[in-house]
């Protein structure tokens, strides 16, 4: 092997530039032995990024993951039971190009949809869980998103379960017209039962959460962590230098600049968000209650 | 007419605004109220009370503005977060009231600006989308122009949805949804195509309940009649009891 190709460095993926979506540049992480780093441009070595749990040893920056990924790096080994895993979307209001760009989504990303819900333990904590998967349409919801969501918040209040969801989204999806938008009055509508039911809700807000999901389930948790450096938005950056025509301040929606704005609770590594999603799950679960009912009696 | 045609009509600068709707429906009855009593007075939405047929009901509208002026003061009815905020205030008022809520939506969609982030535009909208779906007070909306996704989706989530004819709703823009589709904004006749954002669009797709047909230049007596639909509507959701009225607005978006 000669080294330009070692230093065969990150190139996004084309297929999925052309979904439709807004991508921002940050790259996959490809199956290369080395990658370069997006933000310090340090070559990492593949493995190590694994290691690490694909944040770059050197500076820190989260590199994007499946949800796949994700959701095995977050909960109790073997604990995850998917739901809907079949449920596919279809071309409802016959608009060009869909079919195909479903289809190849579901290629690239090895999934059926933009999210993946089951049933899960988080440190022995049993709880309703939802990721979603920038690899398939950016994240974008449809129908069967917005479905799948609303589901799992509904089992969760059948069950009376704490929900987690990891958002990434580049919004509602343009290819299911107005039906993509009413995902967010169904999913929100879900989501307020559930808290009316007394009921904890976490989202965590992962790079980039933007349009349709920001103005909907992923604003709406009881508790908004965030992991570090990520885009966080309604307007896209783009969207917003084009209305105003002026460039933006580096850090503007990022998830530190959300934090210091007051909107979301804590920014959280990823190394350290099983186990701060554990600790809160503990402060809410019946252990604690018990707790104080004992205490109540003493007194 | 095509749904081109539709865009054209729904953004013409001669059409009705929400002002016009209040003026002509509820007369000298309106009492306009300010502020979302967090951070401002947002002028892309105005609201207050009024009476309808004898009874009080919560006016909101998202204000385009008649002319340049207004426009400008208005911010051609783009809404900040605080005037979503006003508008769920002015609901919460209306739920412990015990009076309807009727909003007229008329924007070309939420504010994407600096102050709009930092304030938490998407915060703004997720919350009135959660808060209305538990409101516990009939809500009808009527698109009377735009309806540009979740900036009028923010105003509507009701029990009823109508459309004046010529209105449109969509989650984007013609011209964006042709900038990402063929990379040229100038193709918003096939977008609008595309998107199915007409009145006859959304009726068969089961987004809206209603149609209102639009007669040369919406004379008074288009007025006259949608002040009766307003008030006949409402009776028949006040008459519903609380707990069946939020069942059925849920499984109305639980549909989709």
């Amino acid at each position: 092997m000669n080294t330009t190709d070692i230093f065969n460095f990150l190139k996004p993926k084309n297929e999925l530039e052309n979904q439709g979506v807004e991508m921002e540049n940050h790259p996959y992480i490809p199956d290369e032995l080395w990658v370069k780093c997006p933000i310090c441009k340090n070559p990492v070595l593949s493995a190590d990024l694994n290691e690490n749990k694909k944040v770059c040893p050197k500076c820190g920056y989260h590199f994007r993951i499946a949800a796949r990924q994700r959701i095995s790096m977050t909960v109790d080994e073997g604990s995850f039971e998917e739901f809907d895993a079949d449920m596919t979307s279809v071309n409802v209001i016959d608009f060009p190009d869909y079919t195909r760009k479903l289809k190849n989504a579901k290629i690239n990303s090895g999934e059926n949809e933009s999210v993946i819900t089951g049933l899960a333990k988080i440190g022995g904590y049993q709880v309703v869980l939802g990721v979603m998967n920038s690899q398939f349409m950016m994240g974008s919801m449809g129908r069967v998103t917005g479905e799948k969501i609303t589901r799992a918040f509904e089992y969760a209040t059948v069950h009376s379960l704490p929900v987690v969801i990891f958002t990434v989204s580049g919004g509602a999806r343009m290819q299911e017209g107005i039906l993509s938008l009413m995902q967010m009055a169904k999913t929100s509508g879900a989501v307020k039962r559930h808290s009316n039911a007394g009921l904890l809700y976490i989202t965590v807000l992962t790079d980039p959460t933007t349009g349709g999901v920001t103005a909907s389930f992923a604003m709406e948790g009881d508790i908004i962590l965030s992991e570090p450096k990520a885009l966080i938005a309604f307007a896209g950056p783009r969207v917003i230098e084009q209305t105003i025509r002026q460039k933006l301040p580096k850090d503007f929606q990022s998830a530190e600049f959300l934090l210091e704005k007051g909107f979301i609770d804590a920014v959280v590594p990823r190394s350290e968000m099983r186990d701060t999603l554990t600790k809160i799950l503990r402060l809410h679960s019946g252990e604690i209650i018990q707790e104080e009912d004992e205490s109540d009696e003493r007194i | 007419m095509s749904a081109f045609d539709s865009v054209t009509a729904a953004r013409a600068n001669d059409r009705p605004t929400a002002v016009d709707y209040i003026t002509k429906i509820f007369g000298d009855s309106f009492i306009e109220f300010h502020g979302d009593r967090r951070y401002a007075d947002d002028k892309a939405v105005i609201g207050g009370i009024a009476e309808l047929c004898g009874k009080a009901v919560t006016v909101i509208g998202l204000e385009k503005g008649r002319n340049l002026k207004e426009r400008m003061d208005r911010n051609f009815g783009s809404a900040h977060p605080e005037g979503y905020r006003k508008a769920l205030r002015l609901m919460k008022q209306a739920e412990k009231f015990r009076r309807p809520v009727i909003c007229f939506v008329d924007t070309s969609g939420a504010y994407c600006g600096i102050g709009a982030e930092e304030r938490g535009q998407g915060q703004a909208i997720a919350e009135n989308l959660m808060e209305m779906m538990t409101l516990e007070t009939p809500i009808l909306s009527i698109f009377i122009g735009e309806g540009g996704s979740g900036g009028a989706l923010a105003l509507a989530v009701a029990d009823e949805v109508w459309m004046l004819e010529n209105a449109i709703y969509s989650v984007i823009s013609p011209e964006g949804c042709a900038s990402i589709l063929w990379k040229d904004s100038s193709k918003t006749a096939e977008a609008s195509e595309c998107l199915k954002l007409t009145s006859q669009d959304l009726f068969k797709l089961g987004v809206i309940e209603r149609i209102i047909r639009e007669p040369k230049n919406l004379d008074s007596n288009m007025f006259e009649s949608l002040k009766n639909l307003i008030s006949q509507t409402f009776d028949k959701l006040g008459a519903a009891d609380t707990a069946i009225l939020l069942e059925k607005r849920y499984n109305r978006f639980r549909k989709y």
